[in-house]
């Protein structure tokens, strides 16, 4: 959760199959003006209109963040998931007009490092993409190691070592091709810093190794993508006002509770600066405390809720507001 | 919209005054009557033509004099404008920043042509003309941080953002309270923060932490800061303390209304898009007693906030000896009325 956000009204211009699992995806202002420029790492969150309910995923972008004409971003199919990437796929087509969250950047580079060693799996190799584009618009020092299952799922592979063949290492998993780790940090210079996205298990391998071997914690970075949090749709009594609201999916309490006409404090709507607090009179269910606010004692009460970030799970929840 | 920019010192004669229009904008700090640190960040949005929350970089009627304040004080002291290596691409981030919000808001002031990387820059007020290359340092007489900086009022503090926190590793800093950007650089949130009484126990740093990590681009936030300055003095730097420190002993009852200002902080938090890092500008506003006094409201609650302000806020914030000099100047102006809320004048 965080200080705000200011959305982006698009349309996709091109809907690019990559193999049989990726698709790219290019989106440009709807109004015609240019994107913010962004930083090598950042995502950017999508709001898709699923027949009733509304998906809100996050995608690294992969375009280069000196291009301001378009952003784009590759999503894998996963036949599993919450059903997002599964829309991407079916119902995104040219022309659809969508919206799209500004930059943000959980996974952006160290500019102190003297050169920057990553490591990419299957479909993290998108926020390094733009991180190169941007390293080598820099004369940047950078050397990227990219597993892949097999060469005809090796999103951007041949691209990335066509444009760097002496930085770019492709690694292909049906050959019995694996990273040589130990060794690749065992020769890095002083002011390497080392970035992996990848899969769970990849992530917890190379920050395994990497401790092991003694390397600072602030020169391994791994991109942690926080979904948002999904939220349930529920219903509030607003005693003072003497009104029932309910809180839909993608609206945040202190929403709710402002499009009923109710007059409720806040400032930063971030859950930090605890202007939003809010008494709870009564409930019977469970809380969902996103704030830094309260203090685990206060969660734990069920006497108090930052509406700005926080929801609630179950059948009644009165507040005094 | 016009602004009739005036010649005026912040040393020596200290001819610096405020216009009537420029009292009734002033960024007056206390919304009720009394005063405690508190978590108080709101969204930077535009609001209230005239005010100074209107525009994303306020341009006010001493914009030219601060400028040319600013170059006397990095004349004696480079060190008050310093950039780690790292914070070059922060720095182009903030001239774009800059430039492109002045020349949009102030289009009458302020004027920028883009054809790809070539940019164009005029800055009607301090008679600038300016062609170069955006991302080409060779091109600008100095480094984009310094450059746009010596453009704009108010210090700036350009943060690196890792390891989950914030470090000071660029800044221009010649209007300060009292601190040091020499002796700041390099330091974390919690490190530069070390000297402020109270609010670490409070737990404000922290939460405010995490706020500021969070800061997305084009979410500016924003907050206020005050504390009191005799004379009108933008540079209350360490370095120089031995120049202004001294002043403080000068003041007298007869002085009150014309020594004594009250200096607020409008300080805000912008995202940068290419180097991720955030940029902390840090706006002084000044005003004398006599000119804050015309509006009624805020004398009578000055009085009451400083009468009861806490001793180790009052301590910290430089003004305990001068205290009861102060309130007493300032009860005259206190009849006891109640005040409305809000921080606009009545
Ligand atoms: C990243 C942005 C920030 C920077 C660069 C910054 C910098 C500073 C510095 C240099 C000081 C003077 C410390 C000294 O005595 O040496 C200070 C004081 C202080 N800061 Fe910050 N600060 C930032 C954000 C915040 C935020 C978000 C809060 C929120 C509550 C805050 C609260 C304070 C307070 C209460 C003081 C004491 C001021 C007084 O009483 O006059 N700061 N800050
Ligand atoms: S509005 Fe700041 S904590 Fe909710």
């Amino acid at each position: 959760m965080s200080a705000g956000t200011d959305k982006i009204a698009v349309t996709v211009t091109n809907v690019v199959p990559v193999n049989e699992l990726v698709t790219r995806f290019r989106f440009a202002r709807t109004d015609g003006g240019l994107m913010p420029t962004f930083s090598g790492g950042a995502h950017t969150v999508v709001e898709m209109k699923d027949g009733a309910t509304m998906r809100l995923n996050p995608y690294s972008l992969m375009s280069d963040p000196a291009d301001r004409t378009a952003y784009t971003i590759s999503v894998r199919r996963d036949d599993q998931g919450r059903g997002g990437s599964l829309f991407m796929h079916r119902n995104v087509k040219p022309g659809l007009e969508m919206v799209i969250s500004n930059p943000v950047n959980l996974f952006p580079l160290d500019l102190r490092a003297k050169k920057h060693l990553m490591i990419a799996g299957g479909i993290g190799i998108t926020p390094f993409i733009a991180q190169i584009k941007q390293l080598a618009a820099s004369n940047g020092n950078f050397e990227l190691h990219y597993s892949v299952r097999t060469a005809s799922l090796a999103s951007y592979a041949d691209e990335l070592s066509t444009a760097h063949p002496t930085r770019v290492h492709i690694y292909h998993d049906d050959k019995k091709q694996v990273i040589d780790l130990e060794n690749l940090l065992d020769g890095q210079p002083l002011g390497t810093h080392l970035y992996v996205c990848g899969p769970k298990g990849m992530i917890k391998w190379v920050r395994g190794t990497a401790e092991g071997l003694g390397w600072p914690r602030e020169a391994v970075h791994d991109e942690e993508f926080l979904a948002p949090p999904s939220g349930k749709p529920f219903e509030v009594k607003l005693a003072v006002s003497n009104k029932v609201i309910q809180v839909g999916e993608h609206q945040s309490l202190l929403e709710a509770i402002e499009a009923a006409g109710v007059d409720a404090p806040y400032l930063c709507r971030g859950g930090a600066c605890g202007q939003c607090e809010t008494d709870v009179i009564g409930y019977d269910g469970k809380f969902l405390h996103n704030d830094h606010w309260l203090t685990e004692e206060q969660h734990a009460s069920g006497k108090k809720i930052m509406p700005c970030v926080s929801r609630f799970e179950g059948k009644t929840l009165v507040l005094d507001r | 919209m016009t602004i009739n920019f005036r010649d005026e010192t912040f040393r020596d004669d200290f001819t610096f005054r405020n216009s009537p229009e420029a009292i009734k904008r002033f960024p007056f700090p206390f919304h009720e009557d009394s005063y405690m640190y508190s978590v108080n960040m709101e969204p930077h949005k535009s609001y209230r033509p005239g005010s100074v929350y209107e525009r994303t970089f306020d341009v006010d009627e001493h914009y030219v004099s601060e400028m040319k304040d600013r170059a006397k004080v990095l004349a004696e002291d480079p060190l008050r404008c310093q950039s780690l290596p790292h914070m070059t691409l922060a720095g182009w981030d903030l001239l774009e920043l800059i430039m492109v919000s002045k020349a949009e808001e102030y289009p009458d002031l302020f004027e920028l042509h883009r054809d790809g990387n070539k940019w164009h820059w005029i800055n009607k007020p301090l008679g600038i003309d300016q062609k170069f290359v955006f991302l080409d340092e060779a091109t600008l007489p100095y480094g984009p941080m310094e450059y746009i900086t010596r453009q704009t009022q108010g210090d700036f503090a350009v943060l690196d953002q890792r390891d989950d926190n914030l470090w000071m590793d660029a800044g221009m800093v010649t209007t300060q309270a009292d601190w040091s950007l020499d002796f700041d650089i390099g330091m974390n949130f919690f490190e530069w923060h070390a000297p402020v009484p109270k609010a670490h126990e409070m737990g404000i740093f922290v939460r405010a932490l995490k706020f500021l990590l969070n800061v997305r681009q084009g979410a500016p936030a924003r907050r206020l800061n005050w504390t009191m300055t005799v004379n009108p003095l933008l540079d209350t730097s360490p370095e120089n303390y031995h120049k202004w420190g001294v002043m403080k002993q000068d003041l007298t009852m007869e002085n009150m209304g014309e020594k004594m200002h009250l200096r607020v902080e409008l300080q805000t938090f912008f995202r940068l898009p290419r180097s991720n890092a955030l940029v902390f500008p840090i706006r002084c506003y000044l005003i004398k007693l006599g000119e804050l006094v015309t509006e009624p409201k805020w004398g009578r609650r000055l009085h009451r906030v400083l009468r009861d302000l806490p001793e180790e806020l009052a301590t910290y914030k430089g003004f305990i000896s001068n205290r009861p000099k102060i309130v007493e100047w300032l009860s005259k102006y206190d009849d006891g009325k109640p005040t409305s809320p809000g921080i606009w004048p009545d």
